[in-house]
């Protein structure tokens, strides 16, 4: 069941009063229960598109519909109840509790005093669970790190309670672990809860690890959608990030460098020790050819190179550069 | 942490607001007690209880008490009141502690209705201009024109910060419009027109109780009535939004409050400065929350008290300082503090 979809949605912003489009004819599907990653180089409409989605800027043209009923129609608090954001911009405000600011997404709910009932209180205290942030929960929102800030505001998009959740680069300015948490966080949500959890992001492995489907943006050729997997093998990534200094690399999911190649040695031996052996010797501009005139061989203690042995690639590296 | 903790907890800490509420009452009836006996004839705690008793003291104690010092202390609770809760209301506005009324203008756009209306003494006939109505007439109308010009500017401007960068802009052109007008004003114009600069309590008769008192009172009830949406615009405009708060009609409101709250009372006071920078800044920290329910009685008290004592500070015995000068002298230090703070 897909529960946001855009028709032939143009985004973009005016300058000038000119419009400038971004991204044009955008046909998009969020289904429930799935984490859609949005990837792509920056200025190809991320965030504009998220943006858009959650009604805080107009599109230029067609449109996002929820439910088939388009969103331009919803008044403010009726596109609350469906769409909750996480944004880039810091919350910062003074004197307030975590539970303060948590509450504050159970507003579009409430009445006009704003007064917790037990099921507000309880849906707060679960979603702050659920960020594993409970023990903060009358901390100072000034006081908490910033992985823990970032929760706390997943924590009020969950006491949202909508069926769709917009995350403009959650795992912005974290650290790897805390990146890696959000992430496994937000999939497991979207699974357990049935929402369904777009975010924009530049972790691309993180992105093809947790991501049930990936929606590659790329400057010119607009949005891709898919599975991670059938992306790789289709050589979407390639295409969506064009460069010369690096390459996609398939068989890893990551981004290689292109490194000046000039000179070749031939290698054989341990698997494990291999992979890390080549990233150095394509780093110090050696390139591996089957019938090079040096041959390397990496065991599982060293690295035997014309009857001799080296005991770490700092001295293998070094022996190379001076026959060269 | 179980269940009883928490209560316990939760308990706590709702008595100690209900305690400092309390306390805060009490200091301020206190203060308004104080306020009606202290002046350059002082008159006893006694005397004042028999004559809000109906029991009459002597005739010329009870003509000072009921009609210079009763309507003045009033009045220094609603001024008190009415730019603390300005001031929280610019704050939370512009997510900015330091923002108040007065960078939005509207003092300055008083001061030169005013300052428009005592030039054109020297053409009106002298009873008109000396009405004391025509003053305030002109002083609101002169808050409500740059108020209508900022507020015109928040439709076309979608980010805070420029708009209060527009106010100042208004607020700086409102001022060296006076300059300009002083330049060609007779000296007792510019004297005229310098008194009023100072503030005082004491302009507020009866009679023009009955235009501030409701023009305070639905200032307030304004605010009141916002203060689910001023909670999430604590967020941000973005995410006040995403919360489903319309940005437009709320900043709309927010500054149609502010303008009667702060043009109301400058118009019969006079340029009172600092209090609204000052007043949400000791909420908040002595109330430690951000949540407006609390901030909001919280401002208003604050206020009320605060004023109340400048009032009392000004009666010193046989001068009468300016409130403008002592409520300077408490605020200014405040806003350093603040400063020096964030670093």
């Amino acid at each position: 069941m897909s529960i946001l979809t855009t028709h032939q949605l143009s985004i973009g912003y005016s300058k000038n009063r000119k419009t400038v489009p971004v991204q044009t004819s955008l046909d998009l599907e969020l289904k429930a229960g799935e984490l859609v990653c949005l990837i792509g180089p920056n200025g190809s409409g991320k965030s504009t598109l998220l943006r858009t989605m959650g009604g805080l800027q107009q599109s230029i043209a067609g449109l996002v519909s929820i439910d088939g009923q388009d969103i331009a129609s919803f008044t403010h608090l009726e596109r609350a109840m469906q769409i909750a954001l996480v944004l880039t911009e810091r919350v910062e405000v003074e004197n307030a509790t975590v539970y303060q600011i948590v509450a504050l997404g159970r507003h579009p709910h409430n009445n006009w005093w704003g007064s917790m009932d037990e099921d507000s209180d309880g849906l707060v205290r679960k979603a702050l669970k659920m960020v594993h942030l409970e023990h903060k929960i009358d901390s100072p929102l000034n006081e908490l790190s910033d992985g823990e800030r970032q929760r706390a505001m997943i924590a009020k998009a969950l006491a949202q309670d909508t069926p769709i959740i917009l995350l403009d680069e959650p795992t912005a300015h974290l650290d790897l672990p805390n990146r890696v948490e959000i992430m496994l966080l937000l999939h497991k949500l979207a699974h357990e809860t049935q929402k369904s959890i777009l975010l924009s992001t530049h972790e691309l492995d993180l992105a093809l690890q947790a991501a049930d489907r990936i929606w590659l943006m790329s400057v010119d050729q607009g949005v891709v959608c898919g599975v991670p997997e059938d992306l790789v093998f289709n050589g979407s990534f390639n295409r969506a990030f064009q460069s010369k200094a690096f390459v996609f690399n398939a068989a890893n999911g990551n981004f290689s460098m292109n490194y000046p190649m000039s000179k070749s040695v031939s290698v054989f031996g341990d698997k494990t020790r291999m992979y890390w052996t080549l990233r150095a010797l394509a780093r110090a501009g050696f390139s591996v050819e089957q019938d090079a005139g040096v041959i390397i061989e990496v065991t599982e203690k060293d690295w035997r190179m014309q009857a001799e042995s080296y005991q770490s690639i700092e001295d293998l590296l070094a022996a190379l550069n001076l026959k060269y | 942490m179980n269940q009883n903790q928490e209560n316990t907890i939760k308990k706590f800490s709702f008595n100690a607001r209900f305690w400092k509420f309390s306390t805060l009452s009490v200091l301020c009836l206190m203060l308004f007690l104080v306020d009606l006996a202290w002046g350059s004839i002082s008159i006893s705690m006694k005397e004042i209880l028999n004559v809000f008793f109906g029991n009459r003291g002597s005739e010329i104690n009870t003509e000072i008490l009921l009609n210079f010092r009763l309507p003045k202390a009033i009045t220094a609770i609603l001024a008190g009141a009415s730019l603390s809760v300005a001031g929280l209301l610019m704050q939370t506005l512009f997510r900015n502690s330091l923002a108040d009324p007065y960078l939005l203008g509207i003092s300055s756009g008083a001061s030169l209705g005013v300052a428009l209306m005592m030039m054109a003494s020297t053409i009106l006939p002298i009873s008109l201009v000396c009405s004391g109505w025509s003053l305030i007439v002109s002083a609101i109308v002169g808050a409500s024109v740059v108020l209508l010009l900022v507020v015109a500017v928040s439709f076309k401007v979608n980010n805070a910060v420029s708009l209060l960068i527009v106010g100042l802009m208004f607020g700086t052109i409102a001022g060296s419009l006076v300059g300009v007008l002083q330049i060609f004003s007779t000296p007792d114009t510019v004297k005229l027109f310098v008194m009023w600069t100072f503030g005082s309590l004491s302009a507020v008769t009866w009679k023009y109780m009955q235009v501030l008192l409701p023009v305070v009172l639905f200032g307030l009830g304004l605010a009141f009535y916002l203060q689910k949406k001023l909670d999430g615009l604590l967020l941000g405009e973005n995410y006040a939004r995403g919360l489903g708060i319309s940005i437009v009609n709320t900043r709309f409101f927010i500054v149609l409050a502010t303008g009667v709250l702060a043009g109301g009372v400058t118009a019969f006071t006079g340029p009172i400065a600092f209090v609204g920078v000052a007043i949400p800044h000791i909420a908040r920290g002595l109330f430690r929350t951000a949540i407006h329910k609390i901030l909001l009685p919280a401002c208003v008290l604050l206020g009320a008290t605060l004023l109340l004592l400048c009032d009392i500070i000004t009666q010193i015995p046989t001068y009468t300082l300016p409130i403008n000068t002592i409520s300077a002298l408490f605020g200014a230090p405040i806003i350093i503090w603040i400063v020096l703070k964030r670093r």
